[in-house]
């Protein structure tokens, strides 16, 4: 039997145990932002963040509302709006470890994952900073080079879970994904991947081959639910824009402990969880 | 002369940076960078790819995050623009924060892909509108991407130029030193030299960076604005306000 049966949010995010390594995508490629804000209501704990390769809202409420303990990331910022409030506080008052790194190497941690390899080397990045500060990068001497040639290796990037959001699924459970194939990435590279989908296609894409292009199958796939706008406020691909209006108002409501607490209570609904 | 805004003297300027080449990549939020690219696009007598990663429209890349970098490490992107919090006189960037790390007094949102980039592309300009001592410093608190590579160490490209609001400068990476190529309208190089933080070397007299001509204007205001408009309304809709 192949059919799947999607599951509720809130069941979706039990799957997420505390203390997880969990790998979340840019806002260009479908962030969850409906399970995030369920995630945040179940009190989720210790998480250790992935942004792949960097974040916005998402990782900024996760950090915010004490779900993160550690987050690797290239950025994480608002963009336009500014600084990402809770990031920026938590990271001066080292609330949460940042693991600094920069776009390629988080791509290249799980690519090596998605190989089962221990590490990809990368040319570049050598006299950064960041390689100070990254005792897990290792320089070596290229083995392939009749002469000296540094070059660093990144190590591969394991998520226990990769969390995203998505335009659909079909009855069999794959999950279309377009050309964003940064989430197929992720989820190779992940020993749990669950999805978000704005609807159910009733059929297989594989019936179809210009569909097929752009399907995640199912076995890399442990749940999906179905949240309706479930990027919102972000956009997502080719379904809607972001709401621009509340993520100015985000970045500047944020901006205070208090401002973020009431947001969190208004827009997530921790007032409710906690009662 | 027609009257020229700021933001379309920097976006001439910066398309004057762009030598004759294959592909011009712009990063994510960069309106300015990408009014050159596409500018010079339109002006080129031979076929330019122009990439805006900010865009649904000019970002072609349909096999993930990675491709951006695994093209530009193969060479495919010949042009690439990147900031800096802090940018220093040896061209290294700073985008991770101010004080000593991890012991930060000031928290920037991170690196990005510019330590990569700063290698891979060979014809890298540096883009900073604000040219003060607090931008453009003498060393940089924390080096994302570094200006210049020791020898032996395998490097494309790296910073050619930095062009800010007030002037342009270029970069020489065997002296690690920047010199001064042009000044803007109206600016002195006396200012510049105040509101650097770094020593550069200067020519006896700069020239004032070239306005853009009427047939440029006429461009960024029509072909580009209308691009621009798709993925920057904000932008382009202060920039080039359409006629009422």
């Amino acid at each position: 039997m192949s059919v799947f049966a999607p599951i509720s949010l809130d069941d979706l995010v039990t799957q997420v145990p505390d203390g997880a390594l969990l790998a979340v995508p840019a806002d260009y490629s479908g962030a969850p932002m409906a399970a995030t804000r369920a995630l945040i209501r179940r009190g989720a704990r210790n998480l250790r963040l992935v942004t792949v390769p960097q974040s916005t809202l998402q990782a900024d409420l996760l950090i915010g509302a004490g779900c993160v303990t550690e987050v690797e990331t290239a950025a994480v910022t608002l963009g336009e709006f500014g600084i990402a409030p809770c990031f920026t506080r938590a990271a001066l008052a080292k609330t949460v470890r940042v693991i600094d790194a920069t776009c390629p190497a988080i791509h290249a941690g799980l690519q090596a994952a998605e190989k089962d390899v221990p590490f990809l080397p990368l040319r570049g990045i050598l006299g950064s900073d960041l390689v100070k500060h990254r005792p897990d990068w290792k320089t070596v001497d290229n083995p392939m080079a009749a002469s000296g040639d540094p070059i660093l290796l990144i190590p591969a990037i394991r998520p226990d879970v990769a969390l995203f959001h998505a335009p659909m699924a079909d009855r069999e459970g794959n999950v279309w994904i377009g050309r964003r194939r940064e989430l197929a990435t992720i989820a190779h590279a992940s020993r749990t991947t669950l999805v978000t989908v704005e609807r159910i296609h009733d059929g297989s894409f594989f019936d179809d081959e210009r569909l097929a292009a752009g399907a995640l199958p199912a076995f890399y796939i442990q749940a999906i639910a179905i949240a309706e706008r479930g990027a919102a406020p972000v956009g997502l691909f080719g379904e809607y824009e972001p709401d621009l209006d509340h993520l100015r108002a985000y970045a500047r409501e944020a901006r205070t402990e208090a401002g973020f607490r009431a947001y969190l209570a208004r827009e997530v609904g921790t007032a409710k969880a906690a009662a | 002369m027609t009257e020229c805004r700021p933001e379309e003297l920097l976006a001439a300027t910066l398309a004057a940076q762009i030598p004759d080449v294959r592909h011009i990549a712009v990063g994510a939020a960069s309106p300015i960078p990408a009014a050159a690219a596409l500018l010079h696009q339109a002006r080129s007598k031979e076929r330019v790819h122009v990439t805006i990663l900010h865009s649904r429209r000019y970002n072609s890349f349909t096999d993930g995050g990675r491709e951006l970098f695994d093209a530009a490490a193969q060479g495919r992107i010949d042009v690439f623009f990147l900031g800096g919090v802090q940018i220093d006189g040896e061209a290294n960037i700073n985008l991770v924060g101010l004080g000593e790390y991890p012991n930060l007094t000031q928290r920037f949102p991170g690196s990005f892909g510019s330590p990569y980039m700063a290698f891979v592309v060979p014809n890298v300009i540096l883009f900073r509108e604000e040219h003060s001592p607090r931008t453009l410093v003498r060393k940089v608190d924390f080096v994302s991407a570094p200006g210049w590579s020791p020898e032996g160490v395998w490097r494309r490209g790296g910073p050619r130029a930095l062009v800010t609001g007030l002037a342009v400068m270029t970069f020489d990476a065997p002296r690690r030193r920047f010199r001064l190529t042009s000044v803007h309208p109206g600016r002195t190089t006396e200012e510049v030299r105040n509101a650097t933080g770094f020593d550069f070397d200067m020519p006896d007299r700069a020239p004032t960076t070239a306005v853009p001509d009427a047939v440029t204007l006429g461009l960024l205001r029509s072909e580009i604005a209308a691009k621009l408009r798709e993925f920057y309304p904000d932008f382009a809709a202060r920039v080039f306000p359409v006629p009422a």
